[in-house]
């Protein structure tokens, strides 16, 4: 077991807009060690965004109610100062958004925008180890260091996308969370994205999160797999864990694999899982999957459904493993 | 025989736009054959064309160069009726089930459109039996028969469009990246629902996406794009076992596999970014990305020949791969 980095304690996220609650997170408990590559897998509205971005200490302080701690590094981030916050955000814990296109300022260079968050994080540098900072992190992430005086908008999207990692690593974080990094890039883009977001990961020993619904980025990047469902973590374990076919497994992971058309053999038909996911402020209650759930019980439907099935790493959050158990 | 298996047949065609810096050539000499009943996958990256190549088949755009065969009829240049009677059946469902229904209708509306305008029925009811119809071979429940889109998911609005583009009975559908914008698990019914339908009615498809594992499980052949240019066409199960084209290689290996026998597998990072369509070079368009490019590639155009039966390939150095 290697050295705790984040700790996520019974952490919930609920905001209120026009009177409805909406239930966005739901107890969710997360560790990421030193070095160590998470893959958070789920569909839109599953919460990971929201999970992402209250490590970040992001989310906006109206409507939003938060509840259970996180911990990072050994202190606390939950209810911590803005003024501390920002000594944190950008330093030790970074977050790479979803769409480059329009997480970069496009008035300014993008040399600028490197050069920022290592001024904001550095004030005692000067001018000239800023620059040759920004040249030797352009190289990192593989272009040119010339191109700095360049706006976004002269750059593609594969391009963009690694000038928003370059501002994301600009600190050597230790902690990196990738929201859809790749979502918007075309494959052979995404390969070089990924190739170099594990290059850097290697460089600089790195805690990566990675938030996809891409499984086979996940396979192909992640040390230790959590899949969310309705705000809560239905399924975590090492990526052997998830992957293992001959494992039981949530009947929402399966349904997810399922649903992919496979390269390897040829499928005749897909078999996707039923019905919408639930909007989060219209959770059923008990499981939240068991509306959609073929193996479902009269028990799934009410109740907390407690996680089972622990065996030293994997967790599985469903009452049928508990039947075998007992 | 032969002849009426055949619906549609694309010949060298070209569409060049007009832009400040010179013509940017978004299709260029793109030629295919589709019978009825079939699938042609289009496959390439964002910017390669496959968007126009779509819309210029079915004269939502107007084609610079080149002829487009449907139903043994020479379409190219069609107006007035004639072009309204062909656009009864041929039909597109678009990328985006955002922003490609109009807010302001409702789902019944936006159904009964294609309806109205080809005055199918004489009588209201009878259209709005269809409507209902419709709404039921798509999966969407007659319960939103009159809500808009925005009160509705990306999944059922994605069924909106479909069964909007099906309301004439088309014999052909250009389905461009109709599951991209969507969730996997909706996109798993999305693409059942689009096979289902075909299996039904036996409509023709091309489905045009940059996303290699769902071309290769809905497609019977398989046509590579990069930049206009043809650079693969063969059938589904061969382009997967056998690639022959650098880019294609390139592209097949990138494809993230969920399975950890995967894991740590390097794909062909490829160099380098696309090259710019407008006005581009002499020579193979692959060729400033590709690890085999010679000077040859960089002067001289490659035909697209057939290797071996039923697969085209444009590379030079085809066999000595």
């Amino acid at each position: 077991m290697g050295e705790k980095l984040l700790e996520i304690k019974d952490y919930s996220v609920t905001f209120t807009s026009d009177k409805v609650d909406f239930y966005a997170v739901n107890h969710v408990n997360l560790t990421v060690e030193k070095g160590e590559a998470l893959g958070l897998v789920g569909e839109t509205g599953a919460g990971k965004t929201t999970t992402a971005l209250s490590i970040m200490g992001l989310l906006s302080k109206y409507g939003t109610k938060t509840d259970g701690e996180i911990w990072f590094d050994g202190k606390q981030l939950t209810g911590m100062k803005e003024k501390d916050y920002r000594k944190i955000r950008g330093k030790h814990i970074s977050m790479i958004f979803q769409d480059p296109m329009t997480s970069l300022n496009p008035v300014f260079p993008v040399g600028n925008q490197i050069a920022d968050v290592i001024k904001i994080h550095n004030p005692k540098m000067n001018q000239n180890d800023v620059n040759s900072k920004v040249d030797e992190i352009m190289k990192m992430v593989g272009i040119s260091a010339e191109r700095k005086f360049d706006y976004p908008h002269q750059f593609s999207g594969g391009m963009k996308q690694r000038i928003v990692i370059a501002i994301a690593i600009a600190c050597n974080p230790e902690l990196l969370i990738a929201d859809e990094p790749t979502t918007a890039l075309d494959v052979t883009i995404q390969a070089q994205v990924i190739k170099m977001m594990r290059q850097l990961q290697q460089e600089l020993n790195s805690s990566v999160i990675l938030i996809t619904h891409d499984l086979g980025i996940v396979a192909n990047f992640c040390d230790k797999v959590a899949i969310m469902y309705g705000g809560e973590i239905v399924e975590s374990g090492t990526l052997e864990d998830i992957f293992d076919k001959s494992l039981p497994h949530h009947p929402y992971t399966i349904g997810l694999f399922n649903s992919l058309p496979n390269i390897a053999e040829k499928t005749e038909r897909l078999k996707p899982i039923l019905g919408l996911t639930p909007h989060p402020s219209e959770l059923p209650q008990g499981c939240k999957f068991h509306p959609r759930c073929p193996e479902c019980l009269d028990k799934c439907k009410s109740g907390d459904i407690p996680s089972l099935y622990t065996d030293g790493t994997h967790c599985i959050q469903c009452h049928l493993y508990h039947k075998e158990d007992a | 025989m032969a002849e009426e298996k055949l619906l549609l047949e694309v010949k060298e065609l070209k569409k060049y736009f007009d832009t400040p810096r010179g013509k940017l050539h978004a299709v260029d000499g793109v030629s295919f054959k589709l019978n009825r009943g079939k699938t042609i996958g289009v496959v390439g990256e964002s910017g390669c064309g496959k968007s126009t190549l779509g819309r210029t088949i079915l004269r939502l755009i107007d084609s610079t160069e080149g002829q487009v065969l449907f139903d043994g009829k020479d379409i190219t240049h069609v107006s007035g009726e004639e072009l309204l009677k062909l656009r009864s059946e041929m039909q597109i469902i678009f990328q985006d089930p955002f922003s490609s229904l109009d807010p302001k209708m409702t789902v019944s509306q936006i159904i009964e459109e294609p309806l109205k305008i080809h005055k199918v029925y004489k009588d209201k009811k009878e259209r709005e039996a269809r409507v209902v119809e419709l709404m039921e071979i798509v999966g969407l429940d007659e319960r939103y028969i009159n809500t808009y889109p925005h009160e509705l998911d990306g999944g059922r609005r994605q069924r909106i469009g479909i069964a909007r583009s099906i309301a004439l009975d088309p014999k052909f559908i250009v389905c461009d990246e109709p599951v991209s914008a969507l969730d996997v698990s909706i996109q798993a019914q999305i693409l059942n629902l689009m096979m289902d339908l075909k299996d039904q009615h036996g409509y023709t498809y091309m489905f045009i996406t940059h996303d290699l594992s769902v071309v290769k499980h809905i497609s019977d052949e398989i046509l590579v794009l990069y930049l206009g240019t043809m650079v693969e066409k063969t059938s589904s199960d061969r382009l997967f076992k056998n690639p022959i084209h650098p880019y294609t290689k390139a592209l097949l290996s990138a494809i993230p596999i969920p399975d950890i026998a995967y894991k740590g597998r390097e794909a062909q990072v490829m160099k380098g970014e696309v090259t710019s369509p407008i006005e581009p070079p002499e020579g193979c368009r692959f060729a400033a990305r590709c690890p085999l490019a010679t000077d040859k590639c960089r002067s001289e155009s490659p035909a697209f020949v057939e290797v071996e039966e039923d697969h085209f390939v444009a590379c030079h150095y085809w066999d000595k791969q």
